[in-house]
């Protein structure tokens, strides 16, 4: 288990080195540069601006600013934000909260609904029923975030009132931030029903952000389950007479779950990305919109570093999903071992 | 329907048990400030969240009006020369005790030297501290001062390199927040400088409670404020990017006042029974400047035929839906020394062809640049540039539409790459000066500020007259005739002033647009 565990974390190594080439490189390919787009209708007179320049350490030749940037990485320095001159990780883990909550609700939305949905449809293969589960989840698969949000806005906030517009919690509530985690801070609050209404707040960015996982691992545990569902083992438990209940979830759920363990590490890529289109159309304070406000203003700090720690996060879920498959099948770990 | 109706009255009845325990507006604002010092940084979005709440400035801009009243100066006179000015600081003024800071003293001079020297003064042990002082660059500050001097506790004298009339102005702009010089000393000896910028104390109407970024800033009241205590009790921005979204939050009692609306949502908003829909001319101009330095531009005859060929009702209709005024002169008409004498352009195709003829410009080929980004001046520059093309190619221009991203189309422009192209530009201090002699000056001609590169002998004559005198009277006078010479040689089609609209839920009272642009939430703003 430990020697995997090395194996695999040397193998991020390349993989993280090829982020800061990527993340550094990216912002800088866009045209323009911070102090322009800072000085705006103003305007900043080229030795100012050289200055400026200079001070960022964006005068220097490309090669030598990133082995800086490099080695102030491993230094755990990402930098300063030009927009703020606040520290980049700062800015970011005070941020990232709002995005982890709402994408681990929709990743728990997606699974609740998208692995029965998915055995049902195993389990009535060829019927109307697994047609019309699968045809739902193609849809939701192909539904583009952005006009899924709208459409939900629309619906439920404007037409039916039951839903907030946007934010994390309403503003008549006085909630100290202490995890930045809302629901938790809500709880340790004393101001009354706000958990309710931090729930729901979180109610439509959930579903939209979550349809998109609840599509895939609605058709992946259909696919696993199927398979499993053929294998000799399974029809020796039919034949001893167990139930139908007890063959799904003791017998062929738990191989079944490799694949869509697989899935939700696959995922968090799609989570964090749909997570910018979703925080914007929401007004949800998280690194999504971050990054694109980053983006916009050309400030190369918070965008390399942003996007260093958010490769991060998948690199380290990715690993925490390979350490899980040791658990639910320990034949996996030990082949891996082996080779 | 039943189901809406509980929701909505859930809604209510939390917003109304909210209010009752204490008075808390909410502000829908548009973003995320960049930080609490306003001399760090140039956005409106900063200054609402910290100058026009945590701070004072030594004189400031009544609210409503560009008029410059005692901030925290009581009085100040100026030397016959103009090179002079002594400011009277007002007596018993507390700075806020927030969690990182107590303070032992009330405000006075020194304070009022630290916050100058800081920007001012390179060895400053605060200069290097945040980043760069933008507004103290822009305003020129640097090479203007002479030396700022204590003359006791309560005394300060500015001396200048020149007269500058503008001068008082510039002290009452957001970037001049005056901070507390022993909050500074506190931090440095803590080693903690960083702090001055982002946990904020000033002398202001409001205390920064918290703030989280992308969701909301939360104030309460300065119980001590030197002008009386805000009616309001705790002032809440709620960060709200999305303008379609402030105006749904609005229209739900989330949140009191927002800046910003969607022009699509006007008519709406004026039809709402709980909104009060506030409309003011902005302090901005759009404009089309051509490029005087290559032909046929440098021909007046040809800058004018083409004024000529632009139907600007037009673009009021479709780019600005109504939310704007013809622009004749290049300063808006709330500000003073407007010449309304100055008489404007008319429409007439067939004329401006026969003055391009008379020019001997045929088959002409040109460039509009359109700006990437929507601005207060301009809601649509793509749109704005079509429009200008169709209308010139009816005299028999041809012109192509060029863009590029933001940085880069004024880098470009400033370099004088384009023929013609689309800018404008808010005002900063009220000050005609602030317009005309930046945008359209000669020194603005070199160092790219002004973008027709158009450098008139006579005109900027004026400007640098009214620039030494301190009367109103006699400056107004030199600006209306510098409107007349600017009109005569066309350097730019001056296209629009953007009307300025502010949504207000009618529990809010003594609510005033503000031509500066800033929301102002203290100075009589009260909830019903």
């Amino acid at each position: 288990m430990f020697r995997f565990l090395i194996n695999r974390l040397m193998l991020l190594v390349p993989v993280f080195i090829g982020v800061t080439v990527v993340s550094f490189g990216f912002i800088r390919v866009l045209p323009g540069d911070p102090v322009e787009i800072l000085a705006g209708e103003r305007g900043v007179s080229a030795e100012k601006r050289a200055e400026i320049l200079a001070n960022l350490g964006l005068d220097k030749p490309i090669w030598q600013q990133y082995f800086s940037y490099l080695s102030d990485v491993l230094h755990g320095d990402l930098g300063v934000s030009v927009k703020t001159n606040r520290p980049v990780v700062e800015e970011f883990f005070e941020l990232f909260p709002a995005t982890a909550e709402l994408a681990i609700c929709a990743i728990i939305f997606a699974l609740i609904i998208g692995v029965p949905a998915g055995i049902i449809a195993a389990l009535k293969r060829g019927t109307k029923i697994d047609q019309g589960i699968m045809g739902i989840s193609l849809i939701g698969y192909s539904m583009p975030i952005f006009w899924w949000g709208l459409l939900l806005i629309i619906l439920f906030s404007n037409t039916l009132n039951l839903t907030p517009v946007s934010g994390r919690l309403s503003f008549f509530f006085d909630v100290d931030p202490v995890t930045g985690f809302m629901l938790i801070d809500t709880l340790l609050s004393d101001e009354k029903g706000s958990f309710l209404n931090a729930l729901h707040h979180l109610v439509l960015p959930t579903v939209v952000l979550g349809t998109i996982p609840l599509a895939v691992i609605a058709r992946q545990t259909r696919s696993a389950m199927l398979e499993v569902l053929s294998e000799d083992y399974v029809r020796t438990a039919r034949a001893k007479g167990l139930s139908t209940f007890r063959v799904v979830t003791i017998h062929a759920l738990r191989n079944a779950m490799i694949t869509v363990v697989t899935v939700i590490g696959l995922m968090v890529a799609i989570l964090l990305s749909g997570a910018i289109l979703t925080e914007t159309i929401f007004g949800w304070p998280g690194i999504g919109k971050w990054i694109i406000f980053s983006i916009f203003a050309r400030d190369y700090y918070a965008v390399q570093g942003g996007l260093l720690l958010i490769a991060i996060t998948i690199m380290t879920v990715n690993l925490i999903v390979d350490l899980l498959y040791g658990f639910i099948n320990p034949r996996i770990l030990h082949q891996k071992n082996k080779s | 329907m039943k189901k809406t109706l509980l929701a909505a009255g859930l809604g209510l009845g939390l917003a109304l048990t909210g209010v009752a325990q204490a008075k808390t507006l909410v502000f829908c604002s548009e973003g995320s400030p960049e930080g609490f010092n306003p001399a760090l940084y140039s956005s409106g979005t900063t200054f609402d969240a910290s100058s026009q709440t945590i701070y004072n400035r030594i004189v400031q801009f009544e609210t409503g009006t560009t008029k410059v009243i005692p901030g925290l100066a009581e009085s100040w006179s100026a030397s016959a020369d103009g090179l002079e000015y002594t400011f009277n600081l007002r007596k018993g003024v507390k700075f806020h005790t927030t969690d990182n800071f107590t303070p032992t003293r009330d405000f006075n001079a020194d304070d009022i030297l630290f916050t100058y020297n800081r920007m001012w003064k390179e060895d400053h042990p605060y200069h290097d501290v945040g980043g760069e002082y933008l507004y103290f660059g822009w305003m020129d500050m640097g090479s203007l001062l002479k030396s700022i001097d204590k003359i006791d506790d309560y005394t300060v004298k500015f001396t200048l390199t020149r007269p500058e009339s503008p001068f008082v102005s510039n002290l009452a702009m957001d970037f001049a927040s005056v901070l507390s010089a022993e909050y500074a000393d506190n931090l440095a000896a803590a080693g903690r400088k960083d702090d001055i910028d982002h946990k904020p104390v000033g002398t202001g109407p409001f205390v920064l409670q918290s703030y989280i970024k992308d969701a909301f800033i939360r104030y309460t009241a300065h119980d001590d404020y030197w002008d009386g205590r805000s009616n309001i009790d705790k002032l809440v921005f709620a960060i709200t990017v999305d303008n379609s979204v402030r105006y749904q939050k609005l229209k739900a009692g989330e949140c009191h006042v927002m800046p910003y609306p969607n022009p699509a949502d006007l008519a709406a908003m004026e039809a709402d029974p709980d909104i009060n829909l506030m409309r003011q001319e902005g302090l901005n101009v759009g404009y089309l400047a051509f490029n005087t330095e290559k032909p046929p531009f440098d021909q007046k005859i040809v800058r004018q035929a083409l004024n000529i060929a632009i139907d600007k009702q037009a673009i009021l209709d479709v780019v600005f839906e109504g939310a704007g005024s013809i622009a004749k002169n290049p300063i808006p008409p709330t500000m003073w020394s407007y010449n309304d004498a100055v008489v404007d352009y008319a429409y007439d195709p067939a004329k401006a062809k026969a003055m391009l003829d008379l020019a001997g410009v045929s088959g002409l080929k040109t460039n509009i640049w359109a700006m990437p980004v929507q601005r207060p001046y301009n809601p649509n520059a793509r749109r704005m540039a079509e429009l200008i093309q169709a209308d010139w190619a009816k005299v028999g221009v041809d012109a192509e539409i060029v863009t590029y991203e933001w940085g880069e189309y004024l880098q470009r422009s400033r370099d004088g790459e384009h023929d013609t192209m689309l800018l404008g530009w808010t005002g900063d201090n009220g000050d005609p000066d602030n317009f005309m002699y930046v945008l359209l000056g000669c020194e603005a001609a070199t160092s790219g500020g002004n973008r027709a590169r158009w450098c008139n002998k006579p005109f900027d004559y004026l400007l640098r007259q009214a620039k030494q005198k301190t009367d109103q009277a006699e400056r107004t006078e030199l600006y209306e005739m510098a409107q007349e010479i600017f009109k005569d040689e066309a350097p730019w089609v001056t296209i629009a002033h953007s009307i300025v609209f502010k949504p207000v839920r009618k529990e809010v009272t003594g609510f005033i647009v503000h031509p500066l642009g800033s929301h102002i939430f203290y100075d009589g703003v009260d909830l019903k």
